[in-house]
């Protein structure tokens, strides 16, 4: 199977780990994977914020980018709900017949990680090794925008040695909002420290979600507490095996 | 223990500070967000357990999403119609197209009646239109009826939610209130006796004043009715020992048919309070000679609603059957309660009905104050995407703003605009990449970490540290991987 990378903007400059993690667990499980060098930005943060014309253009570029691809993964479920839930009111809005088309084509073809391993080829287990004691932050696009579900859980079950603690108030946003977290610093940092103190209270050694975004903003407040716990992208555990552990990719 | 309440919020869109100021007010008091977190965990808790009972929940928030959308793609005829109904069986119906408008009829009726006072009941469209500090202008004396609104009347206080309006008060300060504003020095709080302080209150209010305000949670068109639901059986003394009864409603409150009511009871109960069927439900039909009020009036408020008619994703905040569930599940609200709203309309909710209601010349920063995280549009019965109208109205925002001069300097539209320009190309990105690689360096920390950031940065390192830029991205480990390979 063939499947196109878009490793999001964000990934790429601040946590090419994940990115190199969803390569080696990829082709291990013989997926044939590239990468377009042109790729840049989803258009979410733009869209987010109310730049609707600015999250067009990126939108407009991602459709064209991708239209021939087999298949598309991106280890980020925000920015596969940005796709999913907005492009096409923008398409509706700015663009015309042709790209509206074009991208009616596109869209079941792309998928989020854990929907890609899951439910396009379909493998629960992975074949992975992480022998620590986890805790998973359901990060909001993943549950309440992908409807993911189980899948990340019924992935986390067959990695040997993993220890899944429970997560109180898992659906509970952790205040990131992207620009919200800026915007509206102070609310932000309530909703983190609430979030956090869930967090923490699980004893875990990391905690893993399915968006780096919400990981920068939980390992950014651990690392300013000293809360001795680190933040891991679920690709990169999913990646991790006795030869080569989560380590390798950092 | 008994603590203050905090100081005076401000409740008038057009004079509220924006949101992120507002808040840090609430942030900074720590006993209103004990009170309030605590609050809404009760709520939620409660809410959860008869959700999950109903096996067609799914089923019935959207027939009752349906039915909603329906009365407000007729309005106009359901209106009519509903006009038409309530007149014929004894009611008058008035039509008032802002806020002025609906003061100055309810103004003329008390006036014609003498009234020196009045009593009200479940009317959060009255704190909408500012009606009783006007009437209190105007040598009238308004006194609420719920035992929330008595609370918050008696303390000087200003709701927070729209079902629990007091929620941000806890019995302590409830005994205070009492205390000092009833006479009462020996006033224990235990709920049972401060209700009974309340009832004694009230009573004498219901036997002496004659006339009555109300708001309606439904008018049906079908009937001409108008509905009610509340817990505590105040409402229903204030609807019906009155001899005049003045009803003022948003024009959105229509129902078309008296059937809709199997759906929309159903829903709101479970969603507002967590029960499966309000304690009571009050309805009544124009004027019923020997029972009840004698004269009633009807006062339909546009005040800004119509123009959300006419776009689609806008007019879903019109189905709004002011149920709470989304304040109540939302995490923003959980931290700041409903003050920083600077409206009587709080929560996600609030955030896109108040700006909207201010034809979008205040408020504004309202649509920002949510993290998107979707928590009330799951729970929301009819349905209404906040999310989705929360962007819309961002983008209106951006559009008004980005004309000013001031703005183009902004960090946050020079940051974004900068963004844009980065993502159009992918050499310009990774070109930006390399170089804010290098700028990193100066602010990252021996521990690879940056802890300190100038600007809108600054935002974010308040609270939070930042790992400092990897030394390749992804796309060179890639292209060099490429090159190993070959």
């Amino acid at each position: 199977m063939r499947a196109s990378l878009f490793i999001t903007c964000y990934n790429d400059t601040l946590y090419p780990e994940t990115g190199r993690a969803v390569v080696a667990l990829l082709e291990r499980l013989g997926v044939e994977l590239d990468f377009h060098p042109r790729q840049t930005c989803c258009g979410q943060m733009h869209a987010n914020t109310g730049f609707r014309g600015e999250a067009f253009s990126q939108a407009k570029r991602f459709v064209q980018l991708y239209q021939d691809a087999e298949t598309v993964v991106i280890p980020s479920s925000s920015c596969v709900a940005m796709i999913r839930d907005q492009y096409r009111g923008l398409f509706e809005e700015l663009g015309n017949e042709a790209l509206r088309k074009q991208f009616a084509a596109l869209l079941p073809r792309v998928f989020e990680l854990s929907e890609f391993l899951l439910d396009k080829i379909g493998v629960e287990d992975v074949g992975a090794y992480f022998p620590h004691r986890v805790v998973y932050h359901a990060s909001c696009h993943g549950v309440r925008a992908l409807h993911l579900g189980d899948r990340p859980y019924r992935l986390m079950a067959k990695v040997r040695g993993l220890d899944l603690a429970t997560l109180p108030n898992v659906e509970r946003c952790c205040g990131f909002g992207g620009t919200f977290s800026v915007k509206n610093a102070e609310v932000s940092s309530a909703m983190l420290a609430t979030k956090l103190q869930d967090v923490v209270s699980t004893g875990a050694e990391y905690c893993t979600a399915l968006d780096n975004s919400c990981l920068m903003h939980l390992g950014g407040a651990m690392h300013r507490q000293y809360a001795g716990m680190k933040t891991i992208h679920l690709a990169q555990i999913l990646a991790s095996t006795e030869d080569s552990p989560a380590e390798a990719f950092a | 223990m008994s603590h203050p309440v905090e100081t005076h919020a401000i409740l008038d869109p057009t004079l509220a500070p924006p949101f992120p100021q507002a808040a840090l007010n609430v942030l900074r008091n720590p006993q209103l967000r004990k009170n309030v977190s605590h609050a809404i965990d009760v709520i939620q808790g409660k809410r959860a357990r008869l959700v999950a009972e109903k096996t067609d929940w799914q089923e019935l928030r959207s027939a009752a999403s349906a039915i909603r959308a329906h009365a407000l793609e007729h309005l106009g005829f359901y209106l009519e119609q509903f006009e038409a109904r309530c007149t014929a069986a004894g009611g008058h119906v008035h039509w008032a197209a802002d806020a002025d408008e609906a003061r100055q009829i309810i103004l003329d009726l008390l006036r014609k009646e003498n009234a020196s006072e009045v009593i009200k009941i479940k009317t959060m469209t009255s704190a909408e239109i500012q009606l009783n500090p006007f009437l209190e202008a105007q040598g009238i004396r308004a006194f609420e009826t719920d035992l929330a609104e008595i609370i918050l009347q008696l303390g000087d206080e200003e709701p927070s939610h729209i079902v629990v309006p007091a929620l941000h008060i806890n019995r302590s300060q409830v005994r205070e209130i009492f205390a000092r504003r009833m006479g009462l020095k020996n006033l224990s709080d235990d709920p049972q006796v401060l209700t009974a302080a309340a009832r004694t209150y009230l009573r004498q209010k219901f036997l002496t004043i004659p006339t009555a305000i109300s708001g309606a949670n439904f008018l049906i068109a079908e009937t001409g009715s108008v509905g009610v639901v509340e817990s505590e059986g105040n409402g229903r003394m204030c609807l019906t020992l009155p001899r005049t009864m003045i009803t003022l409603a948003g024009i959105e409150k229509v129902l078309p048919c008296f059937d809709n009511l199997e759906v929309m009871l159903q829903v709101l109960a479970r969603s507002a309070t967590g029960e499966r069927m309000n304690p009571y439900t009050s309805l009544w039909t124009g004027v019923t000679p020997g029972d009840g009020p004698q004269n009633f009036h009807v006062v339909l408020l546009d005040n800004g609603r119509s123009p959300m008619l006419t776009r689609p994703v806008e007019r879903q905040t019109l189905k709004c059957i002011r149920c709470a569930a989304c304040m109540n599940a939302c995490p923003v609200y959980r931290q700041t309660g409903g003050h920083a709203y600077g409206s009587v309309y709080p929560g996600p909710i609030g955030a896109i009905l108040t700006p909207q209601l201010m034809h979008m010349q205040h408020a504004q920063s309202l649509p920002y104050a949510s993290s998107l995280c979707g928590a009330c549009y799951e729970v929301c019965p009819v349905k209404i995407n906040i999310p989705e109208v929360l962007l819309e109205l961002r983008s209106q925002v951006v559009n008004q703003e980005r004309k000013q001069v001031l703005r183009f300097f902004d960090p946050m539209y020079l940051g974004l605009r900068i963004a844009n320009l980065l993502f159009s190309r992918a050499w310009i990105f990774h070109a930006a990449q390399r170089l804010g690689r290098i700028g990193a360096r100066l602010v990252t920390r021996k521990d690879g970490w940056i802890h300190s950031l100038p600007s809108v940065g600054g935002k974010w390192t308040q609270t939070r540290d930042l790992r400092g830029l990897p030394s390749q991205t992804f796309h060179e480990w890639w292209a060099a991987r490429g090159k190993e390979a070959k």
